[in-house]
């Protein structure tokens, strides 16, 4: 073989690879990248989309949106929700992915409970609205409930009041999500060897024992992985919130993704829609690197 | 093999492509991008558009059809990139942005080289001085009653003042069974609450929530229908929810016997009709202030028209426009869409064979189309600013007046 018949061998084995790659390259390019960037793009111009020739702004929207006050609740409102549901739908997952682990209970029971309790994870999250709206409202079944027991002495408007509405919705959240947890934990629960629960036996360890010594560190890396993209999902709900409350009463349920929304749809300011949409990225990449992280070191 | 062409075969493609070329120059295609197709009965739009091309040959028309906020996004972009339809269907809640986008023709020109009798149609929306919309169908807003609800209540005559609403409505609310006197949807979700079921009250008695062009929210109009909703949130007569309320939950509301009163478009008294055809009610206009006896403005939405300033065919586009404002095609148009006309002189035909919309008929002409929102900036923005305060005002954290000041304050950044 020739010196140059070698080297355009060569050539062809390092460029062969990227010849592969190139079609989902230039998928993710084209679907992913190509918005991303113009949408940051947006951010920096005065007047985006609406005008056809667009004046450079600078960082003036990324300015205006830090001093709206509005912004900085919908993060706080954002955070509440996304921690308050990754904590609700980890411990509900893993309470209900024991039970339906547990020998203790009945294998017919079991089956019925799985289907139970998988449910709301069928629903798309427009039902999931109408259902906690039409239950939730305050003429509907909770309250008739709740007033029957005697635990509320009135009707409570669960969404339409500032005081309760964050919580209502962080409620229906969490009762949408947990599947995903309880899912992915019971299929690890049955990856667990027996022996370390024959061992522990052996040993005299109690049942909480086993839960804290065995179960839970031997689960860490599903409970991290799922954790992470839970949170990156959860902070970017938008339907859900949409649908029940439309960010009020008074912005008290308004999260990042409706106030987004709001400007791009409401005042039209697809300039600062863009910047807000930006620190939304920003703060879901940081989530992304630190999932991938994680998933390096396991 | 050589590859031989007839001198005949030759003379036929040639003469074909002439005549295709010829034709295809005669004729113009107008794309005429609305929401309204989807909102008539099948084909109706369809059959209008064939009767204009039959009228105007060599003017073809493409409908552009979708649901009413895939049009608004549509146009918005349209307008940005210049590839505006040539004829669009418009809300007046966006004229003021796309007049600002310099994407709306004026009309003026157009109306005075042809001749146009101004005087034929109801309105013209203006925007720095341009003619930019005709209001083709409207759908008003008067006050639905129930009126089994209001028999049951003793209330033998309908209110026609703010006062008598009040009473009216304490009378027929009954908390314990869930019936309420009225309804009031301001939900943040669709803000046209703040149009159809606020701002209503103060155009009912010939008020105005502007002045000199500028927002006037501090002034006695604005405070007295805050301070008025606010006395009647307080009696308790207002049905639960007010803050995710949307205008569907409304309509549902009254439909299902638990309210007595609401303000709505008289586009859904066939939506009424076929979830309770049972349910016995009457039409009266929004009560007004004590003593005012002037014309009752009446709130109203509106299918708009305009021409796109960046079209091509704006003379072939003024004949479209022309046609549906015409005093046949425009009683015709509003008869299938259950509107009111936008050419003065059309008498849409359910007017004499339904009780309802006669009564409703009878309304209009005895008052005047208002809807002050119309033609202002980002409008759907000012609303949902409006919404909070009232919001505030309806949770006790601020007063009526206080709740004037602040939505001033955001409505005057946005001018």
């Amino acid at each position: 073989m020739t010196r140059q018949k070698r080297s355009h061998h060569r050539l062809k084995r390092a460029v062969a690879p990227y010849l592969y790659l190139s079609p989902s390259l230039l998928i993710i390019g084209l679907l992913m990248l190509l918005p991303m960037v113009t949408v940051i793009g947006y951010s920096f111009q005065n007047s985006a989309v609406l005008r056809r020739d667009p004046s450079f702004a600078g960082l003036k929207h990324y300015q205006a949106i830090f001093a709206d006050p509005v912004f900085w609740a919908s993060l706080w409102h954002t955070l509440y929700f996304t921690c308050m549901s990754v904590v609700f739908h980890m411990t509900i997952g893993m309470v209900f992915a024991l039970m339906l682990n547990s020998d203790r209970i009945n294998p017919t029971l079991r089956n019925i409970l799985r289907v139970l309790y998988i449910l709301p994870w069928l629903f798309t999250a427009v039902i999931i609205a109408v259902i906690w709206r039409l239950l939730l409202e305050p003429n509907g079944v909770v309250n008739s409930v709740l007033m029957q027991m005697g635990i509320i002495g009135s009707k409570v408007e669960w969404f339409s009041s500032p005081a309760t509405a964050l919580h209502a919705v962080t409620f229906a959240n969490i009762w949408a999500g947990y599947p995903l947890f309880m899912v992915s934990l019971l299929a690890g629960l049955q990856g667990i060897p027996r022996d370390f629960y024959e061992a522990a036996d052996i040993d005299g360890a109690k049942a909480y024992q086993k839960l804290i010594f065995i179960t839970i560190p031997q689960l860490m890396p599903i409970i991290i992985s799922i954790s992470l993209l839970d949170f990156i999902w959860t902070m970017q709900v938008f339907p859900l919130i949409w649908i029940t409350t439309g960010g009020g009463p008074i912005y008290s349920t308004e999260v990042l993704s409706t106030y987004t929304y709001k400007l791009a749809f409401s005042s039209y300011n697809l300039s600062q829609a863009s910047a807000s949409a930006v620190v939304i990225l920003l703060i879901s990449l940081g989530l992304t690197l630190l999932y991938i992280r994680c998933q390096k070191a396991r | 093999m050589m590859f031989r062409i007839q001198p005949a075969m030759l003379k036929i493609v040639a003469a074909a492509w002439l005549l295709g070329a010829t034709g295809a120059m005669a004729d113009t295609t107008l794309e005429f991008t609305q929401w309204w197709e989807p909102e008539l009965p099948a084909g109706s739009l369809r059959a209008i558009m064939n009767d204009f091309e039959a009228a105007n040959p060599g003017i073809k028309v493409t409908l552009v059809s979708g649901p009413y906020a895939t049009t608004r996004d549509q146009i918005s972009v349209g307008a940005a990139t210049g590839t505006l339809s040539d004829v669009v269907g418009l809300d007046g809640a966006w004229v003021n942005n796309l007049n600002a986008q310099n994407a709306l023709a004026d009309m003026n020109p157009m109306m005075d080289a042809s001749g146009f009798d101004k005087t034929q149609v109801a309105d013209i929306i203006k925007v720095d001085g341009k003619a930019v919309m005709f209001p083709v169908a409207s759908f008003v807003y008067p006050v639905f009653v129930n009126m089994d609800l209001a028999a049951q209540a003793g209330v033998t005559k309908l209110p026609s003042t703010r006062a008598e609403f009040l009473e009216a409505a304490k009378k027929m609310t009954h908390a314990d069974k869930n019936q309420y006197g009225w309804v009031l949807p301001l939900s943040l979700q669709t803000p046209s609450g703040v149009q159809n079921d606020l701002m209503s009250w103060v155009w009912a008695s010939g008020q105005s929530m502007m002045a000199d062009g500028k927002p006037a929210l501090e002034g006695k109009p604005v405070v007295d229908m805050l301070t008025f909703v606010k006395s009647l949130n307080d009696a308790g007569v207002i049905s639960p929810g007010i803050a995710t309320k949307t205008e569907q939950e409304k309509v549902e509301e009254f439909v299902n016997d638990r309210v007595g009163m609401m303000i709505d478009s008289l586009a859904h008294v066939n939506l009424i009709r076929e979830r309770n055809p049972k349910l016995n009610f009457d039409l009266i206009p929004v009560p007004v202030v004590e003593n005012y006896n002037g014309k009752r403005g009446l709130p109203y939405a509106s299918w708009g028209i305009g021409i796109s300033a960046a079209s091509k065919h704006q003379e072939e586009a003024w004949k479209l426009v022309q046609y549906l404002m015409s005093e046949k095609v425009n009683a015709k148009l509003v008869s299938l869409a259950n509107a009111f006309p936008g050419n003065v002189n059309a008498k849409p035909d359910f007017v004499t064979s339904d009780k309802a919309f006669a009564k409703a008929f009878e309304i209009y002409k005895t008052g005047y189309l208002a809807n002050e929102f119309t033609g202002l900036p980002v409008a759907e923005d000012l609303m949902t600013k409006f919404d909070v305060e009232a919001q505030k005002m309806l949770a006790g954290e601020q007063s009526p007046e206080q709740a004037a000041a602040n939505a001033q304050k955001g409505w005057m950044a946005k001018f």
